[in-house]
């Protein structure tokens, strides 16, 4: 794909004695949302793991911006302008939400208009920004977690599983939050096992099985096939709404 | 269900502000109080309780280091003590050119005396700790009993090194004339130099924590104690801070060393290893990895160290090990519990 941002070739990644990735092959097009989808223990958090050189890919290729990253360190990684929304939030519970989402800035200070753009998704983080981050709820955890993310401009965000676990109000304001990013231009690669949400902020589907991609198209299209889904994700769309 | 509504319930939503842990905070004081009554005379208790803090001073400055080192790079550093004895030494070297200064009462040229003794136990004791990390423990991260093993050696090695450097004799190092004698206040005795301890013990505390809670790199070190790789997924080299705490981690035991050589005026090579208990005892009690903790720690396990040699002083070396016992019991990751671990 000649717009493609991220392009994962043959990935094959290792942990401990188990081979979990078995030749990941798919492509992230700049400025869409690509959703990767598959059972639990199909490889999606390994291959954003391996993507941010959390894991290290033990064959295969990982290219960003026409450039090798699958040998870098995960701090180069950060700094070619990956962002990473862990599954387990990763806040550092200890330190208060201003002082998060200080570390995140890399550049330099917050910029105010994007904190304030920030804000408007999650006023629960203007709210607590001198609370320590540990003392949040789940869902503020995770709008911390999300916010030091885009904080800065980054050129790829890869997010593990946003909505899981928080309560409907607050994956209606994540939602929003996706899909401004979108508007705003931003190239996404998003895990999600809450099929509404990714049939709402997805524009291209990866649908992992086994530590391959078992099928790669347009998110409208998988969520039009009653039937694909069932074979690739054991579910019916009504099932899910 | 549309953004904004969402937005509202979610800032509605009644959570807890920041909330300070006092308790911890609190016991110092509380052991002090809880000891007045039976030590009985106010002058004593003075006495006792100046010591205690002087002492806690000390092992704080000592075990400081250890706690973030432990706590950020989960590296079990058994070999700490030996910057200790390298400060103690390194002391001694560099207060001998200085003894025209040292023998004098006046406290200018007494505390200036010192100045470059500190500066010298410091800084090589740091320069002893960047050869610790790289050539020791750097093949070792991530392998506990492999760490354990070769940082005893590393303690053995060093202070056989001083052995055949500075011979195996314990060494007399006075302090300064100016920190000799005490002042009376209220009836007590109070020691000059224990005073002297206790402000550097402040000062020391302070500028940790203003560097901890103020500035960039304090915040990566403590986020780094809590989740290293998301630091680094945010972008930073965790390594490069790793070395510069290690090394600001055996400075400070320099100082620690320091301060207890002249304290007890004598230097030897075993110095360190015999207060590494101590140390393992008072960061375990603050929470591996806090530094108010050991601070907190360090204060307890001193005063009630000398409250009870006075009371009891049969029960002195074991009321240490009954503190660490009760506090794990209360709070079984320490007084302020930073990693998981």
């Amino acid at each position: 794909m000649s717009d493609a941002l991220l392009t994962l070739s043959g990935v094959h990644t290792h942990i401990g004695r188990y081979h979990i990735l078995h030749g990941v092959d798919f492509s992230v097009p700049k400025g869409r949302t690509t959703m990767l989808l598959g059972r639990n223990g199909a490889g999606k958090t390994t291959t954003l793991r391996t993507i941010m050189g959390l894991w290290r890919a033990s064959q295969g290729s990982i290219n960003f911006e026409g450039a090798s990253i699958e040998k870098m360190d995960t701090p180069d990684v950060a700094r070619a302008g990956i962002a990473l929304v862990p599954e387990t939030m990763a806040i550092f519970s200890d330190l208060t939400v201003r002082e998060n989402i200080v570390l995140a800035a890399r550049d330099g200070p917050p910029d105010e208009r994007r904190l304030a753009w920030i804000f408007g998704f999650f006023p629960a983080l203007k709210k607590f920004w001198l609370s320590r981050a540990g003392t949040l709820s789940g869902g503020q955890k995770q709008m911390l977690s999300i916010a030091r993310a885009i904080i800065e401009e980054r050129k790829l965000i890869l997010i593990d599983e946003p909505t899981k676990g928080l309560s409907p109000a607050i994956v209606g304001a994540l939602i929003e939050c996706l899909q401004e990013l979108k508007r705003g231009g931003a190239t996404i690669l998003l895990v999600e096992q809450n099929f509404r949400v990714a049939q709402e902020v997805g524009d291209l589907v990866c649908v992992m099985d086994s530590g391959r991609i078992a099928h790669a198209g347009a998110m409208a299209d998988l969520a039009a096939d009653d039937k694909l889904q069932q074979r690739l994700l054991g579910l019916s769309l009504d099932s899910h709404q | 269900m549309s953004a904004a509504e969402s937005q509202t319930l979610d800032a509605g939503a009644a959570l807890p502000q920041q909330k300070t842990d006092y308790v911890p905070i609190l016991l110092p004081f509380a052991l002090a109080l809880v000891a007045y009554p039976f030590v009985g005379s106010f002058s004593t208790w003075l006495t006792l309780t100046l010591a205690g803090l002087a002492m806690g001073m000390m092992i704080f400055a000592m075990a400081s280091g250890l706690t973030l080192v432990f706590g950020l790079m989960d590296v079990m550093n058994f070999g700490h003590g030996a910057f200790i004895s390298v400060g103690a030494y390194l002391a001694m070297v560099a207060i001998a050119p200085m003894a025209g200064y040292a023998h004098t009462d006046a406290l200018g040229p007494g505390l200036l005396a010192l100045l470059p003794a500190i500066a010298l136990a410091m800084i090589g004791s740091a320069a002893a700790g960047y050869v610790f990390e790289r050539v020791l423990v750097r093949p070792v991260y991530g392998q506990h009993l492999k760490q354990i093993l070769i940082t005893m050696g590393g303690l053995i090695v060093t202070e056989q090194v001083l052995y055949a450097a500075f011979g195996p004799q314990i060494n007399p190092l006075p302090r300064p004339e100016a920190l000799h004698g005490s002042i009376d206040f209220a009836g007590a005795a109070i020691e000059k130099y224990r005073l002297f301890v206790v402000i550097v013990g402040l000062v020391v505390f302070a500028l940790l924590q203003f560097l901890l809670t103020q500035t960039k790199i304090g915040l990566l070190i403590r986020a780094g104690v809590e989740n290293k790789e998301m630091v680094e997924a945010l972008g930073y080299r965790i390594r490069r801070l790793f070395v510069g705490v290690f090394m600001a981690g055996s400075a400070l035991a320099g100082l620690g060393g320091l301060l207890w050589a002249f304290n007890q005026e004598q230097a030897h090579a075993s110095m360190g290893g015999e207060m590494m208990v101590l140390t393992f005892i008072v960061i375990i009690i603050g929470g591996l990895g806090s530094v108010g903790g050991c601070f907190i720690g360090a204060v307890l396990v001193a005063l009630l160290n000398n409250y009870t040699a006075f009371l009891l002083p049969k029960a002195a070396l074991v009321s240490t090990i009954l503190l660490m016992v009760v506090v794990l019991l209360w709070r079984p990751r320490g007084l302020y519990a930073v990693t998981s671990r």
